[in-house]
């Protein structure tokens, strides 16, 4: 048999793979083959997806918006209002025209963008927290916790999310004096109390199928104690699942928080956010249209970058759809 | 009564299932000593994994039941520690290899993150202390190299070498006592020759009591010192390694004996035990093994065989041992 470290230096990844297995007991040479793990396989895979590299763009871009609004708006302050100009359209001075209290709406999307990607960010993270640390428990000790939380988690399941979201938004309705912070927390509150079910049936399911993995029994043989085992090998090996479904969810809470807002639930004036905009414009729809299509397309634009990313996220990571 | 190092006293384990009780393990008794191997050899599902499992205490309860027997490790009775005494046993004390090494070892981490791990749990160890003890361990157990492939993910390794790095972490605590179950199964021929070798050295410098779990009669005539034959949950005959292949007084034992090809029995049909292992929900009554036993008589029907000394330490659960032996 000839060095098969050779042969795999030119071959594909598969290869090499396949090489290694057969050249039984023959030391790698050094710097031939980095060690590859789950996640640095995905990423090799991502970066070669185009679908990966748009959408990561997009939602740059978005971040961009969300933290430093004022390098887009060259300076423009979203609050600077002049009402003689009112529902003036697009021109070169306002590209994207300005809105019923003569307001840039460029400057304006710029600026809704924080309120909306943050609402998506924390719900996510908070959803996955919950759900995630509930579907560990569930999964990992199974009987009569695992009865208990199901069906808890069955019960929150049956409530739709925004009649839920609703209930709690018009149960705790926000004063004048709520800052952005408090405004954003609220939503996320009312978005993650309901939307935490899903995210535990998938970390439940995806921890049974590891809990009883050779591995972790084998882990415990070796005298690791249960909070080390669900840290050290149940964790890391279930946790893809919930990241692909954590990054397509990110997109449905911005398009959830839109909702609410439209229906004057979610984020308040003077709080910007694209649903706000949206509720603003959606009188004057025939008169001025644009006022509703540039937050509109923004958040289509959002939400589509994220459910495009958490695609790419769930090829890299399953290996079966390569 | 000299104390044991590892002591398994007329141990019973069922599974409740929903088909009904299986009974796995049916009053198993062995015992082992430091530096000593004791080959359990059975076919699957004759019991041998399982009570390994209940001596480790991995187990799956529920299904899984103890319904009877001790288990004594220097003396005291593991059945009755708290749970967190045993977990201060295991790994530590009493530790385990198992048969497939690919699906024993964690994905997602490196090799010498997994070894260094028990140093790191077990002994409170820094990570680069642990790291640089499992690069010792990974030399101890022969994998060249071990410098580099400390960093390497489990997914790298062939077959022989991952095997090795299992028994790395499993030896990495000085266990007295290790359970090897079924640890060649999934290799070919010429590495396990190797980690067979590996691990008789291991046992000999360390002094380790070792179980090895095998249905594989080759692989237990070069390196066991003792020997119990499982059937259906019970240990049918036990004798040294020597007094067991040259005098079986069982017709279990006599039948693998026989099945085994031999170099002078070229061109001839190989022997095979008539029938299949009984269900372990439907025992048959009697001696389990009736239904394929060539002395069977209206006696093994009836009565359960109680293990008799038919020569010094060599004990047989037959009717008609004594038949056995005339042949």
């Amino acid at each position: 048999m000839s060095d098969p470290n050779a042969s795999a230096a030119a071959a594909a990844p598969e290869t090499v793979e396949a090489e290694t297995f057969q050249g039984a007991d023959l030391p790698p040479q050094p710097g031939s083959e980095k060690p590859r793990s789950l996640w640095s396989d995905a990423w090799r895979e991502l970066r070669t997806s185009k679908i990966f590299i748009i959408s990561a763009i997009l939602i740059f871009i978005f971040l961009i918006m969300t933290v430093f609004p004022q390098l887009l708006t060259f300076g423009k302050d979203p609050y600077t209002c002049d009402l003689k100009l009112s529902r003036m359209g697009p021109s070169s001075a306002a590209w994207f025209g300005y809105d019923n209290n003569g307001c840039d709406v460029y400057t304006r999307t710029i600026y809704g963008a924080k309120a909306s990607i943050m609402v998506g960010i924390f719900a996510t993270g908070f959803t996955m927290l919950l759900g995630g640390f509930v579907g560990v428990m569930a999964g990992f000790f199974g009987g009569w916790i695992d009865s208990i939380l199901s069906r808890l988690t069955d019960i929150f399941f049956g409530i739709p999310l925004l009649l839920g979201g609703i209930l709690v938004l018009s149960s705790f309705p926000s004063s004048e004096n709520t800052n952005l912070y408090q405004e954003v927390g609220k939503v996320v509150l009312a978005l993650g109390i309901l939307g935490w079910t899903s995210m535990t049936r998938i970390m439940r399911s995806s921890v049974i199928q590891v809990r009883n993995a050779d591995f972790v029994v084998a882990a415990r043989a070796l005298g690791a104690t249960s909070g080390r085992v669900i840290r050290k090998h149940v964790v890391p090996n279930s946790l893809a699942p919930l990241i692909v479904v954590a990054t397509i969810s990110l997109g449905g809470y911005i398009g959830a928080e839109a909702t609410l807002s439209f229906l004057g639930l979610g984020l308040q004036p003077p709080v910007i956010s694209w649903g706000t905009m949206i509720n603003d414009a959606q009188p004057y729809i025939r008169v001025a249209p644009f006022m509703l299509f540039f937050p509109a397309f923004f958040l289509s634009v959002a939400v589509l970058s994220f459910i495009m990313l958490g695609d790419a996220v769930r090829e890299a990571l399953d290996p079966k759809l390569r | 009564m000299t104390e044991h190092l590892l002591e398994v006293d007329d141990l019973f384990v069922e599974f409740r299932t929903r088909d009904g009780v299986a009974a796995a393990i049916n009053g198993v008794s062995y015992s082992l000593d430091a530096g000593q191997t004791l080959a359990v050899l059975g076919e699957s599902g004759s019991g041998k994994s399982v009570t390994a499992q209940t001596i480790m205490g991995i187990l799956d309860m529920p299904p899984g039941f103890i319904t009877g027997g001790r288990i004594l490790y220097k003396g005291k009775d593991l059945l009755k520690m708290p749970e967190s005494e045993r977990q201060k046993i295991r790994g530590a004390e009493i530790s385990m290899i198992f048969q497939d090494s690919l699906s024993a070892l964690n994905p997602v981490f490196t090799v010498g993150d997994q070894i260094a791990e028990m140093f790191q749990v077990h002994r409170g160890m820094s990570k680069k202390e642990g790291m640089a003890r499992a690069v010792d361990l990974m030399e101890q157990v022969r994998i060249p190299a071990a410098k580099e492939r400390v960093k390497d993910y489990p997914h790298q390794f062939s077959g022989g070498m991952r095997q090795r790095i299992m028994i790395a972490m499993a030896i990495s605590l000085d266990p007295k006592v290790l359970i090897a179950d079924e640890p060649t199964t999934a290799l070919d021929v010429t590495v396990q020759a190797q980690i067979m070798e590996l691990l008789q050295d291991l046992q000999r410098e360390r002094n380790m009591g070792m179980i090895l779990i095998t249905h594989d009669l080759g692989v237990v005539a070069g390196v066991a010192d003792k020997i119990a034959v499982m059937y259906a949950g019970r240990i049918v005959e036990s004798a040294d390694v020597l007094e067991l292949y040259g005098k079986p007084r069982h017709p279990y034992t006599q039948g693998l004996l026989d099945s085994m090809p031999r170099v002078d029995s070229k061109g001839e049909e190989l022997y095979a035990i008539k029938g299949l292992p009984p269900s372990l929900l439907r025992l048959p009554p009697g001696c389990n093994f009736n239904p394929r036993c060539p002395y069977k008589q209206d006696l093994c029907l009836q009565e359960v065989p109680q293990s008799v000394e038919v020569a010094p330490h060599h004990m047989s659960a037959c009717h008609f041992w004594q038949e056995v032996a005339r042949d």
